[in-house]
């Protein structure tokens, strides 16, 4: 009993300290940017300063916040640190008690939930992972903006995973009885820039649930409190948070996130973009050692996270020589579907130049594409990776390699 | 946790949608009944044919007063070189068709539904208050965009019938999203 309840006060430190890290660091770009204009230079000498700030980006219209993926163990997120894409300026201040989720459209009794009546339905917890379609696009690599973290925080940081509690959304559509034809739902949040989706009706039904727990607590602010949709294993964007209305109806409603934020065109398609991209593919990264940081000669623990939006993952391979030679990780239990998976590699650094790298299978056998392999299935040149604007891609799962040099130090070498 | 999920509703991940219509409710004493009245007063999803469009008209000289006032501090004079989403892509007379890159896609010209831009700004916008915009107000406003991004002449009249018929440059810019979507077999670089 003591032992645990220190456990959980380390716990709460450790994520408190985390949460500093990640909440702080709108105010240090704001400061700065304040200093710069004063033509400042010298601290003032009574004023805290963090540490340079890591880990956010604000704009007028966006926020984002990148998960520290190179400091946690493990395969849980702390939600202080779970990542963050806002489509708004701001987070809502909404009051749960008066919040109510509706279910209209297509359906023979719309219906009305409060808070309470959805913490009265049925409930399930499950381990998974969200991630943003952006996440690990190319437009960020080497951007080396020392705000946002190490390479591997801001390059594939928008991926987190969670304990999530919420009642099933087939069980809410039950309630509320489709129509005949109801093939699509679209959802809408209470956020400022009302994002909205659309979801297939086969999704929905399948393993949608909408969330008001996170990781034992309720949902914080930023992950859309007091609840949002958690759909397993697809893209960012259809986990709408601060969840209000859902309309059933029977065709996607294409709505302005969908259609400007969220598509890209694509030369295999003739140019032509698509709306969705749905499922996340099997997918790993490799977060100690990663770039920035720096290797000693000897023995090195290799660790890094492994998922699928298409189930459990079956198999990460690890190659120290630039992908010649792969060895099998060892992974660290558990092993969930659609969930980060924790694998460790025991490795010797003899001080010579190497490229390590690490490749997950899923259990559909799907194995994840070595960037040259994403570009022949997207049909752009490989070389037109190394202009000096590099072509968009989203929904990005390439296998990504550090380069550590004789001295030690770490680099990106995903286009390099 | 799968599970107990699947124990709960065997039939509905089984079997089509269909199957639930005319189902029993299970939990006949949780949520309350919604009348047609309250979904009308905030159901304001529009589709991509228009279908739930409130009366209303506008024009592009109506709504360049209204962006002026209500606009423009974010989106710039006439919707280009604001701080945020610059507006305009191709120029009044000229609609531009891509490709498709950078901030052209920030603009009502990438949209390949003439009714999105309605949507999203009436919902949405402007920023600091969201939903304020009359219906006549956000159809002069989308005159006014689609005026400048050289998509409708400057005395088109926007309204319920006219705004859905207008063709939009890149209407052809998208792959589908219907009727078989997501495909039964999605390889891992779709």
């Amino acid at each position: 009993m003591d032992s645990n309840q220190s456990d959980r006060r380390r716990f709460l430190k450790q994520t408190a300290a985390l949460a500093g890290v990640a909440a702080g660091a709108g105010l240090a770009v704001r400061g700065e940017s304040a200093q710069a204009q004063k033509g400042e230079t010298a601290e003032a000498p009574h004023v805290h300063r963090e540490p340079p700030r890591r880990g956010a980006r604000y704009s007028i219209d966006h926020l984002t916040h990148y998960t520290p993926l190179q400091d946690y163990a493990g395969i849980i997120t702390p939600a202080p640190v779970h990542f963050v894409q806002q489509h708004s300026m701001e987070f809502p201040i909404i009051d749960a008690a008066e919040h109510r989720l509706t279910i209209h459209g297509m359906v023979d009794r719309p219906l009305s939930f409060s808070m309470d009546d959805l913490k009265r339905l049925p409930s399930v917890s499950r381990i998974h992972f969200v991630e943003c379609h952006g996440n690990s696009s190319p437009a960020i690599h080497g951007s080396n903006d020392p705000k946002m973290g190490l390479p591997v925080q801001f390059i594939h940081g928008m991926a987190s995973t969670s304990e999530w509690t919420g009642v099933p959304l087939s069980v809410l559509l039950n309630e509320a009885g489709l129509k005949r034809g109801a093939t699509w739902l679209v959802s809408e949040g209470a956020d400022q820039g009302k994002f909205s989706h659309t979801l297939p009706m086969g999704k929905a039904l399948d393993d949608v649930f909408v969330a008001y727990g996170q990781n034992g607590e309720p949902l914080r602010v930023e992950q859309g409190y007091p609840i949002r949709l958690l759909v397993p294993g697809w893209e960012g964007p259809f986990n709408v948070k601060y969840l209000r209305h859902i309309k059933v109806v029977d065709e996607p409603y294409n709505t302005w996130n969908e259609s400007m934020n969220h598509s890209v065109s694509r030369p295999d398609l003739g140019g032509k973009t698509r709306w969705y991209h749905f499922q996340w593919a099997a997918k790993s990264v490799i977060t100690r050692p990663s770039a920035l940081m720096e290797m000693r000669k000897g023995y090195v623990n290799i660790t890094g996270l492994a998922w699928s939006g298409a189930g459990k993952v079956a198999k990460v391979e690890v190659s120290t020589d630039g992908g010649r030679n792969w060895r099998e990780a060892r992974l660290e239990s558990p092993v969930l579907p659609k969930a980060h998976t924790r694998f460790n590699f025991d490795w010797e650094w003899n001080g010579q130049e190497a490229v390590i790298l690490s490749r997950c299978t899923d259990e559909t056998g799907d194995v994840q594409p070595s960037l040259a392999e994403l570009s022949g299935h997207w049909g752009i040149p490989l070389e037109d990776w190394h202009k000096p604007e590099r072509p968009r891609a989203i929904h990005m799962n390439a296998i990504q390699p550090w380069k550590i040099a004789r001295d030690g130090s770490i680099s990106d070498a995903m286009f390099a | 946790m799968q599970c107990s999920l699947k124990l709960l509703v065997p039939v509905l991940i089984l079997a089509a949608p269909v199957a639930l219509a005319q189902s029993p409710r299970k939990f006949p004493d949780v949520g309350t009944p919604l009348s047609q009245a309250e979904i009308q007063n905030f159901d304001r999803m529009i589709g991509p044919e228009g279908k739930e469009l409130p009366a209303g008209r506008g024009t592009a000289k109506e709504g360049a007063v209204i962006f002026a006032q209500r606009c423009e501090v974010c989106h710039g004079k006439n919707g280009e070189n604001g701080i945020t989403h610059h507006l305009v892509a191709g120029s009044p007379g000229h609609p531009y068709s891509g490709p498709f890159y950078g901030v052209e896609k920030d603009g009502p010209s990438y949209f390949p539904y003439p009714t999105i831009a309605w949507d999203y700004i009436n919902r949405a916008m402007p920023a600091p208050n969201p939903g304020s915009l009359k219906p006549n107000e956000v159809y002069a406003l989308v005159a006014f965009l689609y005026y400048r991004n050289g998509i409708i002449n400057e005395n088109d009249v926007m309204d319920q019938n006219t705004l859905p018929k207008v063709e939009m440059p890149n209407k052809n810019g998208f792959v589908p999203a219907k009727p078989v979507y997501p495909p039964a077999k999605m390889p891992s670089w779709y």
